[in-house]
């Protein structure tokens, strides 16, 4: 069954939304959503590199002997990591700080390698572009709600990305919810967004 | 056997492709990143002990070879005049070496003020070194040819307390500053007027 280039393309916004509905690349996602502006900018990061190595690995495809697939994709993702994280030393210092060993490991994202072997490695290149491009912003919105929620009330503030400015949300008296900014809090966070996404999704 | 080769060959092609743009990418951004660690590192320390300068010393900057290493040099505009220079240079500390930033007047060789940038230290003891000004604003406006020691060894500058050996470590990175600064006064001053 063939499904249109649209059709794919949504597909990574709802259906198959990671990390929620694919439950893969969850380390990023627990380790870097303690602030929106660190989730926003990961799902971005991850966004160029899914979309990039699904294009140039959908285009190489035929030539890509098949016994040695998994090295040339690594191959190829390993350098648009490194472009990415060169870019953001370049253009957004601070961030590069915060996120640090978490670009590099986007080479290891299950969701870049995942997508490469499933899809990219199988499709034409605009229905390539499609999944890596839907997946890609499917993922930096899960980053961005699940930060919002871990931020907003484990710290009481919402960092604006970009600008890097904390802005408190609540009044002084507000007492932060510290569990939800550690790494358990993003799990039970995880659990209550999939459990509130299944519940929707059933009829 | 063939097969072999081709694979090799894949996997080889596919290297270097990545090396080569990877090699392009960096020399593409390597300025621009240098410049951005310099802001985020040094760059407050700098513009604290520059306080006052017309020009951004970050960018107005060059380097001088000290033997076989190399040190920056940022250049402070002050009325109108290229007549600060800041550089970094490193003392032994308690917990590892203490970087330390000092600003000095060429005209007067009189220090401008000094920063830490870096430092291993014991938070709360030899940490206040870099936190609280007690300790580097002792060195603002002395001559960077004073013999520099804490107290306890028989000089001027007030240690921290509970931090002598941090101290002595500020004044060793300011007394290696001083030689550098002996040593290099020609070819800062004629890289100041070129």
């Amino acid at each position: 069954m063939a499904k249109t280039v649209v059709q794919e393309f949504t597909k990574g916004l709802w259906a198959e939304i990671p990390p929620f509905r694919l439950v893969l690349g969850l380390c990023p996602v627990l380790a870097v959503t303690k602030t929106v502006e660190n989730g926003v900018g990961m799902g971005i990061a991850t966004t160029f590199v899914l979309v990039c190595s699904n294009i140039l690995i959908s285009l190489l495809r035929n030539v890509i002997p098949k016994n040695v697939r998994i090295a040339c994709f690594i191959v190829v993702i390993a350098t648009f990591v490194i472009v990415v994280e060169l870019v953001m030393q370049a253009f957004a210092y601070p961030l590069f700080l915060k996120l640090g060993i978490f670009i590099p490991l986007i080479v290891v994202n299950c969701i870049v390698l995942g997508r490469a072997e499933a899809f990219a490695a199988k499709n034409g290149v605009v229905s390539s572009f499609a999944d890596g491009l839907g997946i890609g912003i499917g993922f930096t919105l899960s980053l961005t709600a699940l930060s919002i929620f871990r931020e907003v009330l484990g710290s009481g503030t919402f960092t604006i990305p970009i600008s890097s400015v904390s802005v408190p949300v609540f009044g002084p008296s507000f007492q932060p919810f510290n569990f939800l900014v550690e790494a358990p809090g993003a799990f039970v966070c995880l659990g209550l967004m999939l459990c509130v996404m299944n519940m929707l999704g059933k009829k | 056997m063939r097969e072999m080769i081709r694979l090799f060959l894949v996997i080889f092609l596919f290297s270097c492709v990545s090396g080569g743009l990877l090699a392009v990418v960096r020399s593409g951004t390597q300025e621009r990143i240098e410049y951005q660690q310099l802001k985020f590192v040094k760059g407050p320390t700098i513009k604290e002990i520059m306080e006052g300068c017309s020009n951004d010393p970050l960018s107005d900057r060059f380097k001088i070879m000290d033997g076989d290493k190399e040190i920056s040099f940022f250049v402070g505009e002050f009325d109108g005049k290229r007549s600060v220079v800041a550089f970094e240079s490193f003392g032994k500390g308690f917990g590892g070496d203490i970087g330390v930033i000092i600003a000095v007047n060429l005209e007067t060789d009189e220090i401008i003020g000094i920063g830490v940038t870096t430092h291993s230290e014991t938070p709360g003891l030899g940490s206040r070194a870099k936190s609280e000004p007690d300790l580097s604003s002792q060195f603002k406006g002395l001559s960077i040819k004073d013999p520099f020691k804490v107290t306890a060894d028989g000089g001027k500058i007030d240690s921290i307390s509970g931090a002598t050996i941090t101290s002595r470590g500020v004044c060793g990175a300011v007394v290696t500053s001083a030689s550098i600064y002996e040593r290099l006064k020609n070819d800062i001053l004629k890289k100041i007027k070129a």
